[in-house]
């Protein structure tokens, strides 16, 4: 889980100043995730967004894809790969920033701590915006292609290591009646 | 593995090494000829692909820039991946499922059996089943064909559970986990399948049939193959009407001419019309092989859609063979339906990273979200239908884009016909009558993804001014040019083409070898 934005809270004062910014936040001692991650407590360094804008951006991806239990850490994941994108693309940049201040106008304040139904307000009325489609568009990549978001969702991910779903389940599901054998073959020797 | 010379004339040069040119390369080596395949992508192996969704695409996918035009909802969602296919050595049977169908004998005669469909080019191929038949037999005795010869069928998953449970609630006779070129055991020194559920990242058991492992390390034991990965052709040169080679690019960006006694050309349908189109030269204006005016036309790509339900109990689709059981009860020949032609249901699924990026694209709020949420306990099913051939539906060149070796990239036209509308809804009404039949909560209806199936640029017909190839995919204007993929499609049918495409080339190297022998090419 090398690239997980997961971190013992180590960052001090100094370190914290060589980046733009930091998010932190701890993830909820009962979710699965508590035991898959190096510690329940979680820390994403800035190195382009300012901290604003990581916060409204941390709050949009929220806005577009609301999971009710998916921790704030996983979306997480949209703001550092934004932020590493803004890092090596001064437009791209400048674009994030302009378009977080789009959604704090939107939201008249700051949207981040807007209310549910006015964020939600925000979000619609800039939805052709090029913004509203990059993060859009990072929101699937980043919320959903990681093991955090796997064990979350209940998808398996490689099974090669495992010899395949042939051992581990593929067929056992048991609410519904087998298929009979012209249908559905019980397996010979491989 | 052999090694031909740039200026040796007496090659056969085969462009593409998937299921057309990689089984015509086989073919042709074991019956003595000398093959020269030409293949853009790198080679890769069972070791090396991964079970990783995203990983896997950039390592096997075509990701070489092409535009999108026409009201195809593709065109909105996907702009520059009109299509889903692969640049491998193995071409795309790397990502392919293996359902491998026999075309029906009336959907070869489809103007014959639909009318006259306004805006629809229907043609009857100018072949019928029983050509194909003894071509059938080999394809599938080659490819390990569940549910022929000695080859038991798979055990079906979970997510054919459900399929199979509510098709049978709905009244439908035939549903069984359908023909497959998967090992449902040991078979021709490849492994029984593992039900590994990664069967689009490339089969790393072996189990299922892929150009790669099978017919082109034949190919190389003859000591005939001349295999030259990382080498894109970009024209294909003539003199005095007769093709006499072709220009690639090669691993080092190196221009190389080599020379041929013939082409045949397996580049997957977009590409292939794309690289007849380009080799235009004084003495073929509009490119090679288009005085009929039809390369690049008639572009096909199955209907497709996809149904996803969720249920109050798991279901796990992912788990096992990810096209694991089909229905073929619509893939009939019915217009009281409302459309002609036909459509086949076929499980399918996708893991999270796909699901969330093809589900509804674009798409955000809780109602996308609430189909994430209920991941786990999702059913899938693909629908591959008919879709009308149509003149303006097309691949031609975009001058105004050129990818990375200066070439005008392919354009993508598609329109969606009546008919293709008419089936479409049809098809999603039926899959979502199997699923509410056993307690489906929501049913999604899911838009096509990129063009899996890539069909009909360079359509096999009787008279040369309707087409481009004759009956063995031979070009109606230049004796020594092949086409040996779906482009020869005259139409599309319901099935999943593969199977055919591999059927054509074990028939055409039979048609080439005589020719050789024959002095006629
Ligand atoms: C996810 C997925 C699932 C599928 N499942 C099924 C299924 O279950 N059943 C079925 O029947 N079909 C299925 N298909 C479709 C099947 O893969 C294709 O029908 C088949 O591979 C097409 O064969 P082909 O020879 O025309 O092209 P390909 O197999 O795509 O091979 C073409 C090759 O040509 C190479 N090439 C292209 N241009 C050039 C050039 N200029 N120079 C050199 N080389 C070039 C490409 O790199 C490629 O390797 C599936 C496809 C996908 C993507
Ligand atoms: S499910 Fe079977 S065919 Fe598919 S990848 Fe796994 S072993 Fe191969």
């Amino acid at each position: 889980m090398a690239d997980l934005p997961l971190a013992e809270p180590t960052l001090t004062r100094s370190t914290l100043l060589r980046g733009t910014g930091a998010l932190i936040g701890t993830i909820a001692a009962g979710s699965i995730l508590a035991t898959l991650a190096p510690s329940r407590v979680w820390a994403l360094e800035l190195t382009s967004l300012s901290q604003p804008d990581g916060e409204t951006i941390l709050s949009f991806a929220q806005v577009l894809y609301p999971h009710a239990t998916l921790p704030t850490a996983v979306y997480a994941f949209v703001v550092r790969d934004l932020d590493k994108a803004a890092a090596k693309d001064p437009d791209l940049a400048a674009k994030v920033h302009a378009g977080c201040g789009s959604l704090d106008a939107a939201a008249n304040g700051s949207f981040a701590k807007a209310s549910p139904a006015a964020q939600l307000a925000a979000a619609k009325s800039i939805e052709g915006a090029p913004f509203f489609a990059t993060v859009r568009g990072t929101c699937i990549t980043a919320l959903y292609d990681n093991p955090l978001a796997y064990a979350h969702f209940g998808y398996e991910g490689a099974s090669w290591p495992r010899g395949g779903y042939l051992h581990h389940g593929f067929n056992d599901l048991t609410w519904l009646p087998n298929p009979p054998a012209d249908a559905s073959p019980t397996l010979g020797s491989l | 593995m052999a090694s031909f010379a740039h200026d040796d004339a007496s090659v056969a040069v085969i462009i593409g090494s998937g299921a057309g040119g990689g089984t015509l390369a086989n073919e042709l080596t074991q019956k003595g000829v000398k093959v020269v395949l030409l293949e853009a992508g790198k080679r890769q192996s069972s070791a090396t692909f991964v079970n990783d969704e995203w990983p896997s695409f950039s390592q096997l996918a075509w990701l070489d820039k092409r535009t999108t035009s026409g009201t195809w909802r593709v065109a909105k969602d996907f702009p520059n991946l009109p299509a889903w296919t692969c640049k491998t050595v193995g071409g795309t049977t790397t990502h392919w499922a293996g359902a491998s169908l026999r075309i029906q004998d009336h959907e070869f005669k489809a103007r014959t059996h639909y009318g006259d469909i306004a805006g629809a080019s229907l043609m009857d191929w100018p072949i019928g089943l029983a050509d194909l038949e003894p071509y059938y037999a080999k394809a599938e005795a080659k490819m390990g064909v569940t549910r022929t010869n000695d080859n038991a069928g798979l055990p079906g998953n979970n997510n054919f559970k459900v399929m199979y449970n509510g098709a049978k609630k709905v009244g439908y006779k035939k549903c069984s986990t359908g023909h497959m070129a998967i090992n449902s055991h040991y078979r021709d020194g490849r492994s029984g399948c593992l039900q590994l559920g990664f069967c689009f990242q490339g089969c790393k058991s072996g189990a299922k049939w892929s150009t790669l492992y099978t017919e082109i390390p034949r190919a190389e034991a003859t000591g005939k193959l001349d295999l030259r990965p990382e080498s894109q052709v970009v024209t294909i040169e003539t003199k005095g009407g007769k093709v006499t080679g072709v220009v690639y690019v090669d691993a080092s960006g190196q221009q190389q001419r080599q020379k041929a006694r013939l082409v045949a050309v397996a580049a997957n349908s977009i590409e292939t019309a794309r690289l007849l189109l380009n080799s235009a030269s004084n003495e073929f204006p509009d490119g090679l092989a288009n005085s009929s005016g039809q390369v690049g036309r008639n572009y096909m790509r199955h209907l497709t859609a996809s149904v996803y339900a969720t249920f109050e109990q798991p279901v796990h689709m992912y788990r096992g063979t990810t096209m694991a059981g089909i229905v073929q009860d619509e893939v009939r020949l019915d217009p009281s339906r409302g459309f002609v032609g036909g459509y086949e249901m076929e499980t399918i699924s996708l893991g999270l990273p796909f699901m969330a990026a093809f589900l509804n694209p674009g798409a955000w709020g809780s109602e996308f979200t609430s189909f994430i949420d209920a991941y786990s306990n999702t059913a899938g099913m693909w629908i591959v239908g008919e879709d009308m051939p149509q003149q303006t539906n097309r691949v031609t060149l975009n001058h105004d884009v050129k990818d990375a070796n200066g070439q005008p990239v392919p354009n993508v036209h598609y329109d969606d016909h009546p008919n293709d509308l008419a089936m479409r809804e049809h098809a999603y009404k039926a899959g979502k009558a199997i699923y509410d039949a056993v307690g489906a909560k929501k049913v999604a209806f899911v838009p096509p993804y990129p063009s899996t199936h890539n069909l009909g640029t360079c359509r096999m017909s009787e008279d040369p001014k309707l087409g481009v190839v004759d009956k063995h995919g031979r070009a109606h204007d230049i004796p020594n040019l092949f086409i040996s993929d779906g482009s020869q499609f005259t139409t599309g049918a319901g099935e999943n083409p593969t199977l055919t495409i591999v059927t054509l080339a074990i028939r055409q190297s039979d048609y080439i070898a005589d020719a050789m022998s024959k002095q006629l090419v």
